[in-house]
C-alpha cells in the first residue's frame, strides 16, 4: 500500500505566513476486533484564511474522519492518528497535549455536524446549551451568556429567539434546529467552521436557506470554512476550492469552476455524470459501477482501478502519486491529463 | 400533564376496585365457615353466631351476598375503618405499627442501590470493557442469581451469628443499626439491576452524537460527563429506582420473615399463613393503592425528567 508515498501537494502556493490551517499527510486507521481498516490514508489539504474548502466523497471516503482528526474529537479506541501533522497557525495541533488542543477546540475551529437532532443534547434548552459555552469558556454570567445567545440566533435568522431560548431541540424544525447548530458553533467567534454534512437531514428548499445562511455568515464573519458533502450540486454556489476523497485520500483536488468543467480523476467524473439531467430525460440515471472498497483490504495499486473505466495495467501495480496539472490542479490518476481532456461525457 | 393526571386517578379507581375484588373474592370463597374460623377452636353459642351473622350479613347468600359482604368492607374502607383481624386487633393499628419499619427498610434498601448500584455502574460504564466493569458485571450476575431465600439466610447465618457483625434478628422496634443488614440483603437485588442499567445507559449515552458536540465545544471531559452523559443516563435508572421503591415500601415477605422484622410484609405472611382473611384484604388494599401511587410519580417524574415525553 505504501510504496509509494503520496507527498503533500501545492495546489495553490503557500503564504508567507502559512496556511491558516495544512493537513499534511495524515494517516488514521481504525482498529477494531476484526482487523485493522486504514480510514485515512496521507490526506492532504489546506486552508486559508475566508476561503471555503469543499470535502466531497461518498460515505466512508473519511471526509467526517478527517474533520473529526481536526477537532480532535475522534474516539480512540477504535481510531488511531498513526502519522502526518495538522497544522493550525504554524503548530501542530496533534502534538498538543489535550488541554491546549481543548482551547482550540470551539474557539478556533468549531464543527457542525450532520442530524442537529441527535447532534442536539435533548434534555436541554437550546438557550442553556449555546450559553454553556459562553459560561465555561468565556466565563460570562448567567444573564450576558442568556442575551449573547439571542443575538447568535438572531444572527442564525432564528425568528422570536427570545422566546425560543427556553425550548428543546424536538419543539424545533429541522431547519431551525440546524440553525441552532450553527449558532452554538459560532458563539465563539471561530476562525475555522467545519461543516459536515450540515443539510444531508434537511428538506431540499431548507437545505438552499442553510447553504445560503452559512455562505452569508462565512462572508460577514470572515471565517474560513470546510463544508463536508457528498452533494455535488451543493458546493457549486458556495466553495472555492474542492478536494474530491476516495477511499481515505485526496484524488483530486481543483478550483470549483474547472473541476466541474472538466473532472481531472475517472472519480470525480463519475460523480458529475451521475448528478441527474433535467435536460436528458431518457434512460437510465448514471451510476459508478462497483462499491467504494473494504477498508480493512483496499485494493493494491490505484484504489479506485476495480471500478475505473481507464483502467490500465499501471493502475493495478503503482499507486499513481498527486500529478500537479499545469493549472495548479492535482490529481491521483496516471492518466489525469487524459481524463481532463476527455470531454465525452 | 393535568389532563393526564386526572385519566390517570380515574384509572386507578377502577384498579382499585377491581383489585380489591379479587383479593377480597379469593381470600373469603374458599372458606368454610367464617364464624368458625373466626372463632378457632372454641365452642361458639347459639347467640353469638346470630350476632356475628347480623354483623357480617352472612346470612345473604350466594353472589348477591357476596356483592353485599363486598360494598360493605369497601364502604367501610373508605370511611378509613379497615377492620378487624381476626385475632381482633385493629387492623389500621397493625398497619401503623408496620410501616414506618418497612419504610426504613426500603429506604436502606433504596440507599444502599444509589450509592454503590449506580456509582458503580457510572464507573463500569465510563471504563467498559476495564477489570472493574468485567468485575461488577460478574458480582452482579451472582447476587441476581441467588434468590433472596438463600441470600437473606447465608447473610443472617455470616454476618450475624457466626462474626456477630450485625443483630441476626431485630426486635419489635428496631433501630437503624438493626434494619442495615437486612437493608442491604434487601437492596442487593435493587443495587445489582440498577448498576447494570446504569452501566448500559452511560455507555450508550456516551456514544451519543450529543457527547461529540459537546466536546466539539471545548467543554472538560469531566463536565461533558458529569452534566451531558449523567443527565441523560439517569433518565431510565430514576425511573426504576421510583418503581423499585413503590415496590419495597410494599414490604419485603422474605427478608422480613428471616430477620424477623415486624414490617408489612412480615404481617401479610403472617395473615396468609392463619388464614386471618380481614388482615389479609386490609393489608393488600392499601398496597394496592400506595403501589398505583408511587407508578404515577414515577410517570410524571419521567415526563419532569426528559422533555421529550409528553402525556395527552
Amino acid at each position: 500500500m505504501s510504496q509509494h508515498a503520496v507527498q503533500p501537494t501545492p495546489a495553490s502556493p503557500t503564504p508567507p505566513g502559512g496556511h491558516l490551517l495544512e493537513l499534511r499527510d495524515l494517516h488514521i486507521e481504525f482498529r477494531t476486533g476484526e482487523g485493522v481498516a486504514e480510514v485515512i490514508n496521507g490526506v492532504s489539504y489546506h486552508l486559508d484564511p475566508g476561503e471555503t474548502l469543499a470535502v466531497l466523497g461518498e460515505s466512508g471516503s473519511g471526509k467526517s474522519v478527517t474533520a473529526q482528526a481536526i477537532m480532535g474529537i475522534l474516539d480512540s479506541p477504535p481510531a488511531h492518528v498513526t502519522s502526518g501533522q495538522i497544522r493550525y497557525q504554524g503548530r501542530d495541533l496533534l502534538t498538543l497535549p489535550e488541554e491546549q488542543r481543548r482551547q482550540v477546540r470551539g474557539k478556533e475551529i468549531a464543527m457542525i455536524f450532520q442530524d442537529a437532532l441527535s447532534a442536539l443534547n435533548p434534555v436541554f434548552p437550546v438557550g442553556w446549551q449555546i450559553g454553556e459555552t459562553l459560561r465555561q469558556r468565556l466565563g460570562m454570567s448567567r444573564s450576558d451568556a442568556r442575551r449573547r445567545s439571542v443575538e447568535l440566533m438572531d444572527l442564525v435568522q432564528i425568528p422570536a429567539a427570545a422566546n425560543r431560548l427556553g425550548d428543546y431541540p424536538h419543539q424545533f424544525s429541522g431547519g431551525m434546529r440546524q440553525r441552532v447548530m450553527i449558532a452554538m458553533a459560532l458563539a465563539m467567534e471561530p476562525k475555522v467552521l467545519i461543516a459536515d454534512e450540515p443539510t444531508t437531514a434537511l428538506d431540499v428548499t431548507v437545505q438552499a436557506q442553510i447553504m445560503d445562511l452559512l455562505a452569508d455568515l462565512q462572508r460577514n464573519l470572515d471565517m474560513a470554512m470546510i463544508l463536508i458533502t457528498h452533494d455535488l450540486g451543493v458546493v457549486a454556489d458556495v466553495a472555492d476550492r474542492i478536494a474530491v476523497m476516495y477511499a481515505g485520500r485526496i484524488v483530486e483536488h481543483a478550483d470549483v469552476r474547472s473541476l466541474y468543467r472538466a473532472p481531472a480523476h475517472p472519480y470525480t467524473k463519475g460523480l458529475l455524470e451521475s448528478i441527474p439531467r433535467l435536460d436528458q430525460r431518457s434512460g437510465k440515471l448514471t451510476t459508478i459501477p462497483g462499491l467504494p472498497p473494504n477498508l480493512m483490504d483496499i485494493p493494491g495499486g490505484c484504489p479506485f482501478h476495480p471500478r475505473c473505466r481507464y483502467v490500465q495495467q499501471v493502475c493495478l501495480d503503482v499507486v499513481p502519486h498527486d500529478l500537479v496539472l499545469g493549472d495548479g490542479r492535482t490529481s491521483a490518476c496516471h492518466f489525469a491529463q487524459e481524463v481532463r481532456d476527455d470531454r465525452a461525457r | 400533564m393535568f389532563r393526564f393526571i386526572v385519566r390517570r386517578l380515574l384509572q386507578m379507581v377502577v384498579a382499585f376496585f377491581g383489585t380489591t375484588l379479587i383479593v377480597y373474592a379469593l381470600m373469603f370463597a374458599g372458606q368454610g365457615d367464617p364464624i368458625q374460623a373466626l372463632a378457632g377452636e372454641r365452642p361458639v353459642t347459639a347467640a353469638q353466631r346470630a350476632y356475628l351473622t347480623e354483623k357480617y350479613h352472612l346470612d345473604a347468600t350466594g353472589v348477591g351476598g357476596f356483592f353485599y359482604r363486598y360494598f360493605d368492607y369497601i364502604s367501610n374502607l373508605l370511611r378509613g375503618d379497615l377492620g378487624e383481624s381476626l385475632t381482633g386487633r385493629s387492623i389500621g393499628e397493625i398497619l401503623a405499627a408496620a410501616w414506618p419499619v418497612t419504610i426504613k427498610l426500603a429506604l436502606i434498601a433504596i440507599a444502599v442501590a444509589v450509592v454503590f448500584g449506580v456509582t458503580a455502574g457510572v464507573l463500569a460504564g465510563i471504563r467498559r470493557a476495564s477489570i472493574f466493569d468485567n468485575a461488577t458485571l460478574l458480582l452482579t450476575l451472582l447476587v441476581l442469581g441467588i434468590p433472596t431465600i438463600v441470600l437473606a439466610p447465608l447473610a443472617q447465618y455470616f454476618l450475624g451469628v457466626k462474626w456477630q457483625l450485625f443483630p441476626a434478628t431485630s426486635g419489635a422496634d428496631p433501630d437503624f443499626y438493626a434494619l442495615l443488614l437486612p437493608g442491604i440483603v434487601l437492596g442487593s437485588l435493587s443495587l445489582a439491576t440498577a448498576l447494570r442499567l446504569t452501566r448500559t445507559s452511560v455507555a450508550e449515552n456516551l456514544r451519543a452524537d450529543y457527547v461529540r458536540t459537546a466536546r466539539s465545544k471545548g467543554l472538560p471531559r469531566r463536565r461533558v460527563v458529569s452534566v451531558h452523559v449523567l443527565r441523560n443516563s439517569l433518565i431510565p435508572v430514576i425511573t426504576f429506582l421510583g418503581v423499585e421503591l413503590g415496590n419495597l415500601m410494599s414490604g419485603a415477605i422474605i427478608t422480613e420473615g428471616v430477620f424477623n422484622i415486624p414490617g408489612v410484609g412480615f404481617n401479610l405472611f403472617r395473615g396468609i399463613r392463619t388464614e386471618d382473611g380481614p388482615l389479609v384484604v386490609g393489608i393488600v388494599s392499601v398496597l394496592v393503592v400506595v403501589y398505583l401511587v408511587s407508578n404515577l410519580v414515577v410517570d410524571v417524574l419521567y415526563a419532569v425528567l426528559d422533555p421529550r415525553i409528553r402525556y395527552e
